[in-house]
């Protein structure tokens, strides 16, 4: 394979370099209906599972089809994006905060007649290409991280999860017969890159093992310090130890004191701790980002451990879909999961999920922690 | 034909959620067939061997990428996120996998062309491979090789005119919800603020000056559809001070069932017919609305804005016309302290475009200077205020201190004073002392 230039020389690295210039302006593209009547928008509907409809001052309409992705995706898989909008969309289009894709129409009509096309396309392993949905009361696209794909942090991956969720979970994205909407996210880490920590479901990765000590190289690949500094529960001190007959500076973890969170090996080389058998997933409820009726909230941990069943995640699926029929039956109309189970109690949630409770879901880090134990002699039997 | 085997991810292609295992292998199959004859600047086989080392995770149970990875292009100090396998002879197309970070617009909308033309340069020095988009908002151009890092950034800003994106220890990718561009909610232009923030603090998103990583996020609404309270050190999200708009014809459409409520988002089961006490008026949680003979009435000073009765009737209910944003500070993931959303630092403030949104910049260098100065190593910003307190952090954003900013007053009475504050201040003499009580 030939080295092609870009016109870029390495001999002189500066020459003609273009820095700091940012995104372009949003404005540049801009679908003509949406550039026209931009802050001019006066009421919306959603016409069916999907298809959203903007109504402007001026009487302009603006039909929105929402579609599923898998948020990794080629470049062959963008051009067909690509294609779908020129064809139906003047070559105008935009991605959502959840990673689903938009396709922007002026006329009601043609958003029937995409949306069916898109619901037509497949991939040859049988998965719709572009589902539609995603929108009102139901659960729409998964945030999620990087996983076995790209990290190297992870407690489990990220695609797998949860495309073996969303196929679970499938009817709901094409449907919008929940209380309200069910935001589902996942992070292979507690790093949380994304939305768990306040999402309605949420999938985490965790470890279940301290990380092991590669003594000999520890000191030459790391600031000892800031592994020292990295632990939550000041695990980590340094030490010295003798290997095969030679002194080394490194790190003493005390075992007893380690909640495997894996932030000392994110600073630190030499302290993997990924494991098999360990690894798997939690899962965590009641957490939301928006300020209706409620304060946002963070989600709350109601299964400590699953463990990593690759493919498919089978123990996690099962659990996710019993909250979320549990959920459905229970709540009120526009009652967030999280709200939902503070008006019930979280006794009664474990109850009518079906799902134990045992002292790993009691808090126990710092002084925070006795505000989440109960105060009161108000409980269910 | 496939390079390796792989029978666990296959399973991953049934099942109708769109199956990135699919689209993965079409991608290797493009690359072998190379109809276009591109001369492929990293292995061509590289989604293959992606492929195989997934499956080889899938398997073990355990990641296969090595730590860390320290890579970029000159004059920054971010946007490359530096990956090696952990089996280079074993998966060779994967060796080195870098991602390279790229500068979103505000609100992700895009045209055909400019996607086409970055696909072209992807698929000539990456993988074909990417993210749609980084949880913070940016494109993801995920594998290619150390060597074509500084091939495709040229090309980016010369021919595409587009950045990277930031990682490291410093202002990453601010990112917007789409705001006026198709929402009657927005309170304020969310992709206008956070594109004219990208560009004053270039320099801040480029080269790591900070204790830690810092972000922005911007909701034209206390709907909060890109989570900034969740997701930003600094969120800023639109609310109004005057009255809801209140349109009583409408009212009586919806209360008539002519329209639907929530614009229909719950059309999926049957709710019953839209009851507006008992989904409007007891559920606003100010007890704010009243319903009687017919009409709606809201009492805006007891409004907390939260968004439901509009969001449920969307036609006959708007936000007001006195419009700005509330600026929250402090939310970050769990480590090392634990998660914290935002903690509301600036009620209101007006979002100026005339003044270049002075107000707001000042806002953000009064909170940089302090934490620049006073935040620890790694330390996100929402940690400094736990450890120096709200009140040091609202001197030196230069806020008043105002009972908005506490959900209650504190219940302890272990108070600070500053010695000027206390009449005769700290300096005593214990023998002065001794003069009224003996030893
Ligand atoms: C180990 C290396 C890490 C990798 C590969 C990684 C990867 C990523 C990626 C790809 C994103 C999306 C970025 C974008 O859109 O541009 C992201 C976002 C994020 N990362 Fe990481 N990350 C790492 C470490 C961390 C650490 C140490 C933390 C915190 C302690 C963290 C917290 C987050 C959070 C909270 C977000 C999401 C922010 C948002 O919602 O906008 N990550 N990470
Ligand atoms: C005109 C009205 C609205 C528009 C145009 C709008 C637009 C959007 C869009 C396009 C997304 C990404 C959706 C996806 O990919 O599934 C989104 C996400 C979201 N929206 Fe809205 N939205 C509107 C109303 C609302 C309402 C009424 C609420 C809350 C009650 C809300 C809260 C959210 C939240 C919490 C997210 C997800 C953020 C996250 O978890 O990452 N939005 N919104
Ligand atoms: C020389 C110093 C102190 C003396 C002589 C003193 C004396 C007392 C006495 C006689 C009682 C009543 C005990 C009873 O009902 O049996 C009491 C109760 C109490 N004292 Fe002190 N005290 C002193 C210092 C403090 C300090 C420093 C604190 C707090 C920081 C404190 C907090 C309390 C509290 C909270 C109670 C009520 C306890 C309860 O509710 O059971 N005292 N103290
Ligand atoms: S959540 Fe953790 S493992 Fe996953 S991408 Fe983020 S840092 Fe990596
Ligand atoms: S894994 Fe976490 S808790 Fe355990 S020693 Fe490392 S930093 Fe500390
Ligand atoms: S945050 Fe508010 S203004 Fe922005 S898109 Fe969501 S609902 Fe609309
Ligand atoms: S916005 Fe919320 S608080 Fe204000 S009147 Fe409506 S429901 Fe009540």
């Amino acid at each position: 394979m030939a080295f092609i230039s870009s016109g870029y020389n390495p001999e002189k690295p500066m020459e003609n370099r273009i820095s700091d210039i940012g995104p372009q302006h949003f404005t540049e593209f801009l679908q003509p209906v949406i550039k026209k009547n931009f802050g001019k928008w006066v009421y919306h509907e959603i016409l069916e599972p999907g298809v959203l409809k903007h109504v402007a001052e001026s009487g302009d309409a603006v039909y929105t089809v929402r579609c599923g992705t898998a948020r990794l995706m080629s470049v062959t898989h963008i051009r067909e994006i690509c294609d779908i909008a020129d064809q139906w969309c003047d070559g105008y289009l935009r991605f959502t905060t959840r990673n689903n894709i938009e396709f922007m129409v002026e006329d009601e009509g043609k958003a029937k007649d995409l949306k069916k096309f898109l619901n037509d396309q497949k991939f040859p392993g049988g998965s719709f290409k572009f589902p539609v949905g995603g929108t009102g009361a139901g659960v729409s696209n998964i945030v999620h991280t990087q996983g076995w794909v790209h990290c190297h942090t992870p407690a489990t991956d990220a695609s797998g999860t949860v495309k073996a969720t969303m196929d679970a979970v499938f009817d709901q994205f094409t449907d919008m017969k929940l209380p309200a909407p069910v935001r589902i996210s996942m992070a292979c880490c507690l790093n949380m890159c994304g939305a768990v920590h306040c999402s309605d479901i949420a999938i985490l990765g965790i470890h279940r093992k301290p990380p092991i000590i590669d003594h000999k190289y520890l000191d030459n690949l790391c600031e000892i310090p800031l592994a020292v500094a990295a632990c939550p529960t000041g695990a980590v001190r340094p030490s010295k130890v003798e290997v095969d007959g030679k002194d080394y500076k490194t790190v003493a973890i005390k075992e007893e004191r380690c909640m495997f969170c894996g932030n000392c090996y994110t600073m630190c080389p030499s302290l993997p701790l990924a494991d098999k058998e360990g690894d798997g997933i939690a899962l965590m409820v009641g957490g939301k980002v928006s300020n209706r009726i409620t304060k946002p909230a963070f989600s709350k941990v109601v299964v400590p451990f699953l463990p990593n069943n690759t493919p498919r995640w089978p123990e996690m699926t099962d659990v996710i879909k019993r909250i979320l029929t549990a959920y459905s039956e229970g709540a009120n109309k526009y009652e967030r999961l999280g709200d939902w189970a503070t008006r019930i109690g979280w006794e009664r949630f474990f109850e009518v999920c079906d799902l134990e409770f045992s002292e790993h879901l009691i808090d126990d880090f710092r002084d925070p922690a006795y505000y989440t134990w109960r105060q009161t002699t108000q409980f269910k039997w | 034909m496939a390079k390796h085997k792989t029978p666990m991810l296959d399973q991953l292609e049934s099942g109708p959620w769109p199956s990135f295992v699919s689209d993965v292998k079409q991608e290797a199959e493009t690359r072998a067939k190379n109809e276009k004859g591109i001369e492929y600047q990293v292995p061509a086989d590289c989604p293959d061997d992606l492929l195989g080392v997934l499956e080889l995770s899938y398997n073990d149970g355990e990641t296969h990428w090595k730590h860390g990875g320290i890579v970029g292009v000159f004059g920054y100090g971010g946007g490359v996120i530096g990956r090696y396998c952990d089996q280079p002879e074993q998966f060779p197309g994967v060796a080195h996998f870098h991602t390279i970070r790229v500068a979103q617009p505000a609100g992700k909308f895009y045209t055909t062309k400019f996607l086409r033309d970055l696909c072209d340069i992807w698929e000539l020095r990456g993988s074909g491979l990417t993210n749609m988009h980084g949880a913070t908002g940016d494109i993801v151009l995920l594998g290619t090789q150390t060597p074509q890092l500084e091939e495709i950034f040229f090309e980016l800003t010369h021919n595409m005119n587009n950045d990277l994106g930031g990682s490291g220890s410093n202002l990453r990718t601010p990112a917007a919800c789409m705001g006026m561009s198709r929402c009657e909610y927005a309170c304020y232009d969310s992709q206008e603020l956070c594109y004219n923030l990208t560009q004053e603090y270039q320099d801040e998103l480029h080269r790591p000056a900070f204790p830690y990583k810092f972000k922005f996020k911007f909701d034209a609404c206390p709907n909060g559809c890109v989570a900034a309270i969740a997701r930003s050190d600094l969120s800023f999200l639109g609310t109004w001070r005057d009255n809801i708009r209140v349109d009583q014809e409408a009212v009586a459409a919806y209360v008539g069932g002519e329209i639907a409520p929530n614009a229909g988002a719950h059309a999926g089961r049957d709710w019953g017919k839209f009851d507006i006490v008992k989904e409007v008026v007891n559920l606003c949680p100010s007890g704010a609305i009243t319903f009687e003979g017919g009409k709606l009435a809201i009492d805006n000073k007891e409004c907390v804005r939260c968004m439901h009765c509009i969001n449920t009737m969307p036609r006959a209910l708007r936000i007001g016309e006195d419009t700005g944003c509330s600026i929250l500070c402090g939310a970050k993931a769990p480590i090392l302290d634990g998660p914290q959303m935002g903690s509301l630092l600036v009620p209101f403030v007006e979002v100026n475009k005339d003044d270049d949104f002075q107000a707001i910049k000042d806002v953000v260098e009064g909170v940089w200077d302090w934490w620049m100065e006073e935040g620890k190593n790694r330390e996100r910003i929402g940690e400094t205020m736990k450890r120096l307190g709200f009140a040091a952090l609202a001197n030196a954003a230069g806020v008043p201190i105002d009972a908005r900013m506490v959900q209650e007053p504190r219940h302890n009475p272990y108070i600070f004073w500053k010695a000027d504050e206390v009449e005769g201040g700290w300096e005593r003499d214990i023998e002065d002392f001794r003069k009224r009580h003996q030893r």
